[in-house]
């Protein structure tokens, strides 16, 4: 059965902008992303989406809904009541092009900013052998469909932009986790996940894992693991005598 | 005249959505700040009357708050570790004093009191996508924050005291087997236990710092147990808290006779 819902929408460019009502059909099975499109169809021909997949693959409408980062696409119309008022605004943390349209490029430059997959010089392509239970940890940390939701919610940099340049935000975090616990990287990612990427920054407040559509437990199993090994690499002093007496490689677990 | 990309105005995409709402969340948000706030005060506030408070033994049961009592003035003989009181008679003050800090430690810099009490007490943030109200931010990347790291030495500490909390309960057993009070014990010392395994750093010490599970099977085998604890982390923090609450609350009822009955 369909009813009429009320919208307030967040209308604008380069920042400045304001909520606005409308009041839209909604039928069942819906989500809000066809809301959204049914608006642009009837009421609002100029209201900017970023959308692709419409199936929570692609990670393209990252908004928030009731206050709340969601993906458009994913968020049924019927876990709403039929006379609440449902807002939608664009991400907070990130600069808006347009409506819900954000400029999520601080990602793509964190992303850069991390070295890739380093293999060791005497292993050659094809000479890679691994066990299924030496990669299979990290492999849950490539289910992210990079909606940046995570670094959206992460109050680091979305209530103290100032530490946008300090700080790479849990999705680059679970990143360089992953890189870390893969059997043949040889980079060093501890010093560099503290120094430059501000690991430190991180309180564990979980929102990251909170709001993760693909339900990757970022905190638990990505950033409070690369504590740790952080923790080995600089703050433990029983471990650098391990390292000492045992001879044992600087990072201390890549055994 | 042309204008040069020099003279342009900043691109206007710079900029956020300019939202004054503080959140537009509309579920009770709250809740969760608000209940850790309470109750972490309330543990706060017993734990604080507890260390002072003299009646914590009563044969066969000691008090998880008073254990273990190291100092001959202030412990009755069969309160003492196997017998054992290092600190002679100079010391008079409350036994709690000086063990007290190990297992507070543990608490105080677990990942998930923390996660706690960032959002309880610090508002830092209160909820997710919830504003925080501090001007400045610099999380545990410095001094004070950053001495959380030392959270593996407290769980150390942790285990220690998790085992003298069976040995207290499993002494308990051997001279009172029908008692309430064993059993509260036992049930405790049970759940502190499997808190502390749950551990994040006990995770990561146990395999969670190895990059190859294959070479070290025994070790993979152990940290595929502790991660199964580990996803009941929080809830085996709370459960556990309330648990030494009760039941040194329980003994200290039955050392002060409010608790009388045949099988307390």
């Amino acid at each position: 059965m369909g009813y009429k819902a009320k919208f307030r929408v967040w209308r604008g460019e380069g920042g400045e902008g304001k909520l606005e009502d409308f009041t839209v059909e909604v039928n069942e099975g819906e989500v809000v992303l066809d809301i959204i499109h049914r608006l642009q169809a009837t009421q609002a021909p100029d209201l900017a989406v970023r959308w692709n997949c419409k199936a929570g693959k692609c990670g393209s409408c990252s908004m928030e809904i009731n206050g709340k980062p969601r993906l458009g696409c994913m968020t049924r119309m019927s876990t709403f009541t039929e006379d609440e008022t449902i807002t939608v605004t664009p991400m907070r943390t990130f600069p808006v092009i347009k409506d819900l349209v954000t400029d999520v490029s601080f990602n793509y430059q964190k992303a850069r900013e991390i070295p890739s997959f380093t293999p060791p010089a005497s292993v050659k392509p094809g000479e890679y052998r691994m066990q299924q239970i030496d990669v299979e940890r990290s492999q849950e940390f490539r289910k992210c469909i990079e909606c940046f939701m995570c670094n959206n919610v992460c109050h680091v940099i979305r209530d103290h932009e100032e530490n946008k340049t300090n700080f790479a935000g849990p999705r680059f975090l679970m990143r360089i986790a992953e890189l870390d616990m893969h059997p043949y990287d040889v980079a060093d990612r501890k010093d560099a996940a503290q120094e430059e990427h501000g690991l430190g920054y991180c309180n564990i407040t979980k929102c990251c894992t909170e709001v993760c559509p693909e339900h990757i437990k970022i905190t638990d199993n990505a950033l409070i693991p690369m504590k740790e090994r952080v923790v080995d690499r600089r703050y433990d002093p029983l471990v650098w005598l391990g390292n000492k007496i045992f001879k044992r490689s600087g990072s201390g677990s890549k055994g | 005249m042309t204008q040069t990309a020099a003279d342009s105005p900043a691109p206007a995409r710079r900029q956020r959505a300019q939202i004054r709402e503080r959140t537009l969340r509309t579920d009770q948000w709250w809740r969760y700040p608000l209940v850790t706030f309470i109750i972490f005060t309330a543990f706060l506030v017993y734990a604080t009357w507890a260390i002072f408070d003299t009646d914590f033994f009563v044969a066969p049961y000691h008090a998880p708050f008073a254990s273990p009592c190291l100092a001959e003035a202030v412990c009755p003989e069969d309160a003492r570790l196997f017998g054992w009181a290092p600190l002679g008679d100079w010391y008079t003050w409350p036994p709690g004093l000086l063990i007290l800090g190990l297992p507070a430690g543990f608490r105080f810099t677990c990942y998930y009191y923390r996660k706690a009490y960032y959002r309880g007490f610090w508002l830092s943030p209160p909820a997710c996508a919830v504003n925080e109200p501090h001007t400045k931010y610099t999380g545990e990347s410095r001094f004070p924050l950053i001495l959380q790291n030392v959270h593996r030495y407290f769980f150390y500490a942790a285990i220690v005291v998790g085992l003298i909390l069976a040995y207290d309960a499993v002494k308990a057993l051997i001279e009172k087997p029908g008692g309430v009070g064993t059993w509260v014990l036992i049930g405790n010392a049970i759940l502190i236990n499997l808190y502390t395994l749950s551990c994040h750093s006990c995770r990561h010490i146990t395999a969670g710092r190895l990059n190859h599970f294959s070479k070290h099977p025994v070790r993979y085998r152990a940290w595929g147990f502790v991660s199964k604890l580990n996803a009941k982390h929080q809830e085996l923090a709370l459960v556990s808290m309330f648990s030494v609450m009760g039941a040194d609350l329980y003994v200290r009822l039955v050392a002060k006779g409010v608790l009388t009955f045949a099988f307390a």
